[in-house]
């Protein structure tokens, strides 16, 4: 590959795809330690009250055993004491489950006891042995039940300007009083994120004082964070592994109890070990997409201009800490409408603590939201596209000011041609290949294109390659790969001489991977650091080579081992640039958006269309085509951006025709606990899916023109599919999943 | 599945018998003393029992190498493969059977190496992962699933791959629809799976030996 082919854009392989397709990658649950030992975790059988007693001396006296950890004999943790400077009221939105700290049930599987033990099956068999008595209390696992004492988050109640407060524009409620309108309720149950590599992390002391821990963790920094504070140990003691992320959605955006027993075994046996949840721990120790509550009352003009929205949201949380997410913001800003109201509130259940999953908040609300509108239009007699249209919004109605970039008219009319759109007939029910019903529907899909401040540093090595090192991580995007792109563009070197490095939180630091940002934000500061390093270089060959001193620092070039200006004779190696040690080391910040943030609301858009086959007789939906097409700025990596629209268009099948937990409310415990009950897309449910990119930048976000796509790829699949089922059948189903159950 | 056993070697299986026979009688004994079951209980007798054997001898040979092992029997050949041998290309996913990120190839055939015993397996050949390439030669479907990026995080992968291998191997990639049915024991959460069609496509219809 010539140095001057533009790498940003083009379809690069994954640099680390030959590790990945050898086995050769190691995440969190693959490193051979010394004396390495195995955790098992012992999970309550309540859902709330307090254990009166545990036997634990089958377990202890099991051949192998180390350990076995409980509120009973857990070491202090230090984060978990009172420090007496506590605030008279409790912390807003609750706190974290402190693990093995006191006897309090609050919702069903809370690990109560870790057993620890020389081999995995050892530590299994004597987690079995463990045996708990509750004194039981009455709980409240039930979603309706549980929204009758829905209340407004408590971050509202502190700011009334929150995101989480109620939003109010023009008239309250206006749509009531309409003559067009439509009135629905919605439902999402809750979902799992279920990433292949179900949550594992191996906790080592090499020291009373030095933890290392090799952690699914999609931050880590935030990881570092909480356990550096929970064992009161200085940040720098605490370092985090997280080289290789086997998917995640979400779920390893917090810190779990189950690191803290991991960590805690380890302190007690005095030896590394490795915990990797089970399949069924997955329902209910990391977290979840909360079931949501719904409902939009929604008023048109006979022109289908939309008057009024309500839209009114209750989300499932714990008892013991608030989870809000923006379920709301796709309405307060999508379509114009002169009064809009929109109102979010929470319903404490005997349950852990749920967690954004892909697409969070804004998926599940546009669930609803896109919804409402193919109702809307199907009230009005007008083509679904055409009704959107006609509400577009050229400014942000919500915060009155441009949009930064806005090419979603362009995504519309691209999908509406690869997905046959003028196939689709407005009466429903109309298309028939034989037994099968078929319809068409889309859906459409917002979210934030935020940019956060981000640590990278970049060397030039002897050898001629550059390092560029980063605390973020890749839960599989593909961020390694488009870091290198973005450097081999900015040093205007091949990719085979960058090597980007990730995932540790020893390196400079950089946020969580989530929300859709790390391109936005690590890929300014790869390329900040490129620059940087450029200039230091240019510095170093000053003094001997004087055209240095007044080049600009985007003109140096790296060319065959040597320091040269485009048109210029002055040539100096690297080996005399390197005779300094770090002398060609930068390290460099690069802040969050600032000015422009405040000017300019910045989004990235999707639209999805589907055309689904319903079958007559049985309702079995099958998803025949997807086209998803996207407004998120520069695209780094065709290939992989590509893959990763398609991916989260898999997740909104899921979210739309299977994924369903199911908890048994007398218990309070999830009867789906597998992939036999708990049924995510396979193989055969994933139809072809056509990805389009505007590819467009938007510089205000960055000087790369990135905007984010992983959330978008899912927000706005689940009503397509929805919407296109009513248009093959007629029967609008507002509870997901769609299950033929709901069809015949 | 124990057709491959030397015949030479006294069958583990009669060996595991009369062990379980001593056990059983011993515990039989015990359990009509009661203050001898306490006893024993408090010694840790009939785990000491158990632990003498917990081991069954048991010859593999994976990815062409022979390896003469000792293992209790209720140890899975996954967990074998990546806790004592630290093959960890092999993935668990779910421990059920029912993802496929464990599948290995044994005797030439896919199998979800959680859902059997290391100790059903002995005399048999098992590939992994680690087992495909030769040398620094990727296998033709390791570079089409790179190719045509057929991942995402990478931790379904060696499972996609060797149940494609297997796949391509039965004579079930004849059409796009027949690969998606017999490739749907593996999932994928990432969702790569028309990217993984594509790969599999790609080497059926390259001609190279899979």
């Amino acid at each position: 590959m010539k140095p001057n082919d533009k790498q940003i854009g083009s379809s690069l392989n994954r640099v680390d795809g030959r590790l990945k397709v050898t086995g050769a990658a190691k995440y969190s649950a693959e490193y051979e330690l010394p004396n390495l030992t195995y955790g098992v975790l012992v999970g309550s059988t309540i859902a709330k009250g307090r254990i009166t007693s545990l036997d634990t001396k089958a377990a202890q006296n099991a051949p192998g055993v180390l350990a076995v950890i409980s509120h009973l004999n857990s070491p202090k943790v230090p984060g978990f004491q009172p420090t007496g400077k506590e605030p008279s009221q409790p912390q807003t939105g609750g706190e974290p489950l402190k693990v093995f700290f006191d006897d309090k049930i609050r919702f069903n599987d809370q690990p109560i006891a870790l057993v620890v033990a020389d081999t995995l099956q050892r530590a299994r068999h004597a987690a079995r042995l463990v045996q708990a008595q509750y004194a039981r209390e009455t709980h409240q696992t039930n979603m309706v039940a549980g929204a009758k004492d829905a209340f407004l988050p408590s971050s509202a109640k502190k700011n009334p300007k929150s995101p989480m407060a109620d939003y109010q524009r023009g008239q309250p409620d206006a749509y009531q009083t309409a003559a067009l309108k439509i009135e629905q309720e919605y439902v999402i149950p809750t979902e799992h994120h279920h990433p292949m590599e179900m949550q594992s992390i191996t906790a080592h002391w090499e020291a009373p004082d030095r933890l290392t821990l090799y952690d699914k963790t999609q931050g880590t920094i935030g990881t570092r964070r909480d356990f550096a504070k929970e064992w009161n140990l200085p940040e720098d003691h605490v370092k985090v592994i997280a080289t290789y992320v086997g998917g995640a959605f979400g779920n390893a955006l917090h810190s779990w109890p189950h690191e803290s027993a991991a960590i805690i075994g380890a302190k007690v046996t005095g030896r590394p070990v490795k915990l990797m949840l089970t399949r069924e721990q997955m329902f209910t120790m990391v977290g979840y997409r909360p079931y949501t509550w719904q409902k939009i009352g929604m008023s048109a003009t006979a022109d289908g201009r939309i008057t009024a929205i309500t839209h009114e949201s209750i989300g499932q949380t714990s008892s013991y800490q608030e989870f809000t997410e923006s379920t709301l913001q796709q309405t307060r800003m999508m379509y114009q409408s002169p009064n809009l109201t929109t109102r979010y509130r929470l319903a404490a259940l005997d349950v852990s603590t749920p967690i954004w999953m892909r697409g969070p908040g804004e998926a599940t609300g546009s669930f609803a939201l896109e919804s409402a509108m193919d109702e809307m239009a199907h009230l009005l007699k007008l083509d679904p596209m055409e009704f959107r249209l006609r509400n577009y919004t050229e400014q942000d109605p919500e915060k009155n000011r441009p949009w930064s970039t806005k090419f979603l008219r362009e995504c519309y009319a691209k999908g509406a041609e690869l997905v046959g759109w003028n196939k689709r007939q407005l009466q429903p029910g109309t298309l028939r290949e034989g037994d099968w019903l078929l319809g068409y529907g889309m859906g459409v899909g917002t979210f934030g294109a935020n940019r956060g401040a981000a640590h990278v540093s970049a060397r030039l090595q002897p050898d001629g390659t550059v390092l560029l090192q980063c605390a973020t991580t890749d839960i599989g995007p593909g961020t390694g790969t488009a870091m290198t792109q973005i450097a081999a563009d900015t040093l205007g070197l091949p990719p085979e001489r960058i090597r980007f490095e990730l995932g540790q939180s020893g390196f400079p630091q950089a946020g969580s991977q989530g929300g859709s940002s790390t391109v936005n934000t690590v890929g300014q500061a790869v390329q900040d650091a490129c620059l940087a390093l450029k200039d230091r270089l240019r510095e170093l060959a000053a003094p001997g080579t004087p055209a240095f001193a007044t080049a600009k620092k985007e003109d140096v070039a790296l060319t065959d081992g040597h320091l040269t200006l485009p048109g210029n004779a002055a040539r100096v190696p690297f080996a005399t640039l390197l005779q300094q040690p770090d002398a060609a080391l930068v390290n460099v910040e690069s802040k969050a958006n600032g000015a422009d943030k405040d000017k300019f609301s910045m989004y990235s858009f999707s639209v999805h269309f589907a055309e689904v086959a319903v079958h007559a007789l049985t309702g079995e939906v099958r998803v025949r085509k997807l086209v998803s097409c996207a407004d998120a700025g520069t695209i780094i990596n065709l290939k992989t951006a590509a893959n990763q629209m398609k991916g989260g268009a898999v997740g909104g099948i899921g979210m739309a025709l299977m994924e369903h937990a199911v908890i048994d409310d007398r218990y309070g415990r999830y009867v789906t606990k597998d992939f036999a009950d708990y049924h995510v897309p396979v193989q055969a449910d994933a139809p072809a899916v056509e990805v389009f990119f505007v590819n467009q930048p938007d510089y205000h976000v960055n000087q790369l023109g990135t905007k984010g796509i992983g959330e978008i790829a899912t927000i706005g699949v689940a009503p397509a599919i929805a919407n296109a089922v009513f248009n093959a059948t007629g029967k609008r189903v507002r509870e997901l999943p769609i299950t033929p159950d709901k069809l015949v | 599945m124990a057709t491959n056993h030397d015949p030479d070697l006294p069958a583990p299986h009669d060996e595991h018998r009369r062990n379980f026979l001593k056990q059983s009688s011993l515990l039989t004994a015990l359990a009509l003393v009661p203050s001898a079951v306490v006893e024993a209980a408090e010694s840790k007798l009939d785990e000491r029992v158990a632990e003498a054997i917990e081991k069954i001898p048991l010859s593999l040979k994976i990815n062409g190498k022979k390896h003469k092992l000792k293992v209790e029997p209720r140890t899975t050949l996954l967990d074998l493969l990546r806790e004592d041998l630290h093959l960890t290309g092999t993935k668990k996913g779910c421990d059920y059977g029912q993802c496929g990120a464990c599948t290995v190839h044994v005797d030439g055939l896919r199998v979800n190496s959680c859902l059997s015993f290391a100790v059903m397996h002995d005399g048999q050949e098992i590939t992994t992962i680690e087992g495909l390439a030769s040398g620094d030669d990727l296998h033709p479907m390791q570079e089409a699933f790179v190719k045509h990026d057929g991942f995402q995080c990478g931790y379904c992968t060696p499972g996609q791959i060797m149940s494609a291998v297997a796949c391509v191997r039965e004579g079930h990639a004849g059409s796009e629809a027949e690969i998606r049915e017999y490739m749907s024991g593996n999932i994928c959460r990432c969702g790569a799976y028309a990217n993984i069609v594509a790969a599999i496509q790609d080497v059926k219809s390259g001609g190279k030996k899979v």
